[in-house]
């Protein structure tokens, strides 16, 4: 890449070490016992993708039964209702606790934030691996459910329909439990690290906005997650022994569990986007190759959207049988949470304003974030708009804007760092061509996917439907035809990922002229990060040139 | 701008309708306007700004002025979104006194309507045009909703309570409902027409007491059996032969009844509905004239189905 | 951006005397005060998860108790208060001696630590056996969760408030005994250390975060125990 030297950039200057933390040691039992917290992210990336793969597939099972009004595909059922339900139910709960809870902070944070922090390491090494093995568990339970005949009470779990029908209900919850505690130790540990660990020097408002995002995330994680925990024990403990708490049959009340399962999951949602974010706050500084605009109000912005988060639940309970007054209550709320939002995406712009840009396929994602998430959080505010909320709820609306800001905003986030952290984590430089080339396919495929079911729900057409009226068919095949798009530009992601690693290392330390810590160390770095410890002596995102030649 | 509107939502069948519509094209056009702002930006940015060796950026890091401005003025929008939204929604929060009121059970896969004349439909509904009408729902089973999208309306149905959902139709025809909450194998087979009649017509329906009954068209002395249970029959008349405050209706059938006046009447048809229509007309002997009239309350189906069930009971 | 050099070895080593004084020194911390800050405020950290965990359990009752106000009075009358209240003290007590334990290793005192991590054992188990005694006698009169209830003598006839009541006591005090027994394996663990002479004024973080602990599941009782066996 011809480029000038950012101030950062260290290109080609220290030879590669020939030991790093991949070959420091070798055989399965190193990788399986390591408290490296490098390899363990690495553990980590392995799962969340085979999740998201499992999960990409029963979303094209869906997308391709949706094909006709009747689930008939050449003269053929597809796929049964019984399982249809079922098919979607684990699409969406792989996506959400198997994929993309613990995505971004468990691979790439904890690849990235002890080296961004200049530390050798996360606070509790022995807890993170200990988390790894929550996750594996929980991810083993879930697919064993799946084996024995797979669950169809949507990933939600109302009640009273989760707790009376049948299959491997109490299963799955106490998958899902065990998937909690994995998620709830990654946070306490991001959280003790990033008080105690950072370089000298390296004070609050020094840290790079990666870490503050992972930082609001972690926060939210150890606070909310325990109360999935203890309404998912509640759940089992009601299809057990019937307890009477979610069942009107036995004396319970099920828009409680409503109450109970969304004060976890709105917060859930913001420990999605938060890393996204994250991501993000470092792609448009470093490829625009100016100072991120605004980073006071961004770290603000982004411990404001944790907080407020915990307030809002009640807007996924419009229509549910809440009292009228805590409707109103949560609809104004719900437009508080909207500022924050617009404030990062107007900083980011800023950012990109007088840079002087450049169009690696990170930053092809980056804008593709901006682009997306633009339209994921704008069209939250229909939802959050009482009158037109009582149409589009439970419809296809929602469906469109969830993935616009889950798929679209987080995950394209996520790719979008992890080719960026790519030649970090494995030494290699991956194809810039069918980088770019995937990207456009995966934009393309998504939004042809999705943005046509916007217009399917405010016709009309509701949620989890395996039949419909005719008259949807046409929408319904442009968003099939865009799922295979969109398919077909992951695999090929894929595919140049993978094959990268075949090459010999052939990174430099510093690729992108990033200003961040982590592009001190070598690609890849050495198994205890650091030869000496470093100190912060610059702000971050300082791209003004160095006076003093070294 | 009407085509887009009417593309992207679905009819509209009420008043109310029209104004959700309107605040709905009012968001669009907003968000479109912000949309093109940002991408527009995002592009131009990316275009004028694009790389040029040697380039050193501003070391812009904040900009108080506008990042007030940029916090202020979206807050002041969302303010007024908000109150936009409560509006309207505060509109339809409550239901009119004097709505007619429909009772609606919700069970898996099915609906069942109840008037207030006691007329029963499964799966359809039909009402005035012009007149508030309230639906008054509970479920028998899990959460259902019960959604009519050309009325802009939606609530969920949840067993054990009620809740409800009205609106003032003003368009005549078939307008769909369906059920917006996930409950199952048949969630999305779980639908029927409202049906927005005139006066004429809708009089004419509730004549017909409702379209329960076509269920058993074929075996309507099953039909029967719920109308002796439903309507009273069964506090004075028993069925297997005791005797009551009425005759018992075991093995009556064709048989030859006496009446208290001395005159013997064959049980047939023509006996059965006046009987039940005019029962002061003949009084079987034994047995004192208390039989209330159910003329008006009786629908030819309901009688039919007596009829075919005292038939069963040989 | 520049780095300039504190002096630390540079292998990172784990062996032993790698960092001059104690084998318990983690490579990523650059002094063992930083480790025991950080290992006290990741304690405190997961404590806040517990109090939100119970948390649910505690709104969950007030809101059943708020739609069964009568049934809850009634069924809460068969809950002995002077087993509850003998647990309330036995509990204080362990807390008290888990305090003394932790102040002894602190103060290289070994004997002393072992001592009084018995004590709060021992404080522990007879909570225990209290609680079972509890649990038995609702067993044998048929006040269980759910639709195990089977108990006769109830004013509101075919109500759901009993059963719903004893559902939340059984998962309460439930969740709540299972902290205890896994408070004593731990505590038995760092019993076991102690003896050992692992502990002293250098290196008690152990004691200390298992302290932190035993005091939460302490508390967590001082609230279950009015809630269920005072109210009115």
């Amino acid at each position: 890449m011809e480029h000038a030297l950012s101030p950062g950039a260290r290109i080609g200057d220290r030879p590669r070490p020939a030991v790093n933390y991949l070959n420091a040691s070798k055989g399965i039992m190193s990788w399986l016992g390591t408290v490296d917290h490098k390899r363990i992210g690495i553990m980590y990336l392995v799962g969340v993708l085979t999740a998201f793969l499992m999960g990409g597939c029963f979303a094209l099972l869906i997308r391709l039964s949706l094909l006709t009004p009747t689930h008939m595909l050449f003269g053929k059922v597809l796929l049964t209702a019984e399982q249809y339900n079922r098919v979607f139910t684990l699409h969406g709960a792989i996506m959400v606790f198997l994929f993309i809870i613990p995505a971004i902070p468990a691979s790439l944070g904890n690849f990235v934030l002890p080296l961004m922090l200049g530390a050798k390491d996360v606070a509790f090494p022995r807890l993170n691996l200990f988390s790894f093995y929550l996750w594996l568990t929980g991810a083993i339970m879930a697919i064993v459910a799946m084996v024995l005949g797979a669950v169809d009470t949507g990933w939600t779990f109302y009640t009273p329909y989760s707790t009376t029908t049948d299959g491997p209900v109490t299963l799955m919850i106490l998958a899902v439990f065990i998937l909690g505690f994995s998620s709830i130790f990654t946070g306490l540990n991001f959280i003790a690290t990033v008080h105690k660990l950072r370089a000298p020097g390296m004070g609050w408002f020094d840290m790079p906005l990666f870490i503050w995002g992972i930082y609001a995330t972690a926060v939210i994680q150890v606070m909310a997650t325990p109360v999935l925990g203890i309404t998912l024990v509640l759940l089992a403990l009601e299809r057990s022994f019937g307890i009477g708490i979610f069942d009107p049959k036995l004396g319970g009340d099920p828009v409680l569990f409503q109450h109970f399962f969304w004060f976890y999951s709105h917060p859930a949602v913001y420990i999605m986007i938060l890393p996204g974010m994250a991501i993000i706050s470092e792609l448009i500084p470093t490829f625009s190759r100016k100072t991120m605009f605004g980073y006071r109000a961004m770290a603000y912005a982004s411990v404001s959207l944790a907080l407020v988060s915990f307030i809002v639940w009640g807007h996924h309970m419009f229509v549910a049988g809440q009292s009228q007054l805590a409707t109103v209550v949560f609809s104004a709320l719900t437009f508080l949470v909207a500022i924050p939002s617009g404030i990062k995406v107007f900083n980011w712009l800023g950012t990109m304003y007088q840079g002087n840009i450049s169009f690696e396929t990170p930053m092809l994602y980056a804008i593709s974030f901006l682009i997306l998430f633009a339209i994921g959080g704008l069209t939250g505010i229909f939802l959050g708009t009482l009158s037109t909320d009582v149409h589009l709820t439970d419809t296809y609306f929602v469906v469109a804007h969830f993935h616009y800001v889950m798929m679209g905003s987080t995950v394209i986030a996520f790719i979008g760092g992890l080719h960026y952290w790519w030649p970090k984590m494995t030494g290699r430089m991956y194809n810039e061509n069918w980088g770019r080339i995937a990207c456009g396919l995966v934009f393309i495929g998504f939004n042809m996917t999705f943005f046509t079911q916007f217009f399917l729900g405010s016709q009309g057409m509701p949620r989890r439907y395996y039949n419909y009226p005719d008259q949807f068919q046409h929408l319904h095949a442009v968003s099939t035809v865009g799922s295979w798009i969109l398919g077909l530009g992951l695999f090929i992601t894929l595919a140049y990922l993978l094959a990268s690693l075949r090459k010999p290392m052939d990174a430099p330390d510093n690729p992108w002229g990033g200003t961040t810590m982590e592009w001190l160390t070598s690609s890849p770095p050495i198994e205890h990060n650091f030869e000496e410890q470093p100190v912060l002596e610059r702000e971050p995102y300082d791209y003004r040139p160095v006076v003093a030649s070294k | 701008m009407d085509w887009l509107r009417n593309w992207m939502m679905p009819p509209q069948g009420s008043a109310y309708a029209a104004e959700v519509d309107f605040t709905y094209m009012g968001l669009f056009w907003l968000c479109a306007v912000m949309f093109i702002g940002i991408a527009g930006a995002a592009a131009w940015f990316s275009w004028r700004y694009r790389f040029r060796p040697g380039r050193v950026t501003p070391h812009d890091t904040h900009n108080t002025k506008l990042e007030v401005i940029w916090t202020v003025l979206p807050l002041m929008l969302c303010i007024g979104i908000f109150f936009w939204g409560l509006n309207g929604w505060l509109k339809y929060a409550v239901a009119p006194g004097d709505a007619m009121e429909i009772q609606v059970t919700a069970k898996k896969w099915l609906w069942q309507f109840e008037y207030p004349d006691g007329t029963r439909t499964v799966n359809e509904i039909h009402v005035p045009a012009h007149k508030a009408v309230k639906f008054v729902m509970t479920s028998e089973d899990v959460i259902h909703d019960f959604f009519v999208p050309d009325m802009r309306v939606k609530h969920d149905i949840i067993p054990g309570r009620y809740t409800e959902v009205w609106f003032t139709p003003t368009v005549l025809g078939k307008h769909r409902f369906t059920c917006a909450e996930y409950c199952g194998k048949g969630h999305s087979d779980m639908h029927g027409d409202l049906s927005v009649d005139n006066d004429a017509d809708y009089a004419k329906f509730l004549e017909t007491g409702g379209t329960e009954w076509e269920q058993y068209k074929d075996h309507m002395d099953q039909w029967g059996k719920i109308q002796y249970e439903r309507n009273g029959c069964s506090t004075c008349h028993s069925v297997d032969g005791s005797k009551s405050k009425g005759p018992s209706w075991k093995g009556i059938w064709h048989k030859m009844e006496e009446l208290n006046n001395g005159t013997t009447v064959l049980v047939d048809e023509a006996y059965v509905r006046e009987s039940m229509l005019y029962p002061q007309a003949k009084i079987v002997k034994g047995f004192e004239p208390i039989m209330p009239s159910f003329n008006n309350l009786l629908r030819d189906n309901q009688i039919k189905g007596l009829i075919a069930y005292i038939q069963s009971l040989q | 951006m520049s780095t300039t050099s504190i002096d630390l070895p540079s292998h990172g080593g784990h062996g032993h005397g790698a960092h001059g004084d104690d084998p318990h020194h983690q490579h990523h911390f650059t002094t063992m005060e930083q480790q025991f800050d950080t290992a006290k405020l990741g304690m405190w950290l997961f404590i806040a998860t517990e109090i939100l965990l119970f948390g649910g359990l505690f709104v969950g009752f007030g809101m059943m108790q708020n739609r069964y106000p009568r049934e809850f009075v009634e069924a809460h009358e068969h809950l002995v208060r002077w087993q509850g209240a003998l647990n309330t003290v036995v509990l204080l007590i362990s807390s008290f001696t888990m305090v003394l334990a932790v102040e002894s290793a602190k103060t290289n005192k070994r004997a002393k630590t072992v001592g009084f991590l018995a004590l709060t054992i021992v404080c522990a188990c007879i909570f225990l056996v209290v609680k079972y005694f509890e649990y038995s006698h609702k067993f044998e009169e048929g006040w269980l969760p759910g639709k195990y209830y089977h108990a006769v003598g109830d004013s509101i006839a075919g109500s759901h408030g009993y059963a719903t009541f004893f559902s939340f006591y059984f998962m309460m005090t439930g969740l709540h005994g299972i902290h205890i027994v896994v408070g004593i394996a731990i505590l038995t663990w760092i019993l076991l250390r102690a003896k050992k002479g692992e502990f002293s004024s250098t290196y008690y973080t152990p004691v200390e975060l298992v302290g932190l602990y035993w005091h939460i599941v302490d508390m967590i009782w001082i609230y279950l125990f009015p809630l269920y066996y005072l109210i009115q």
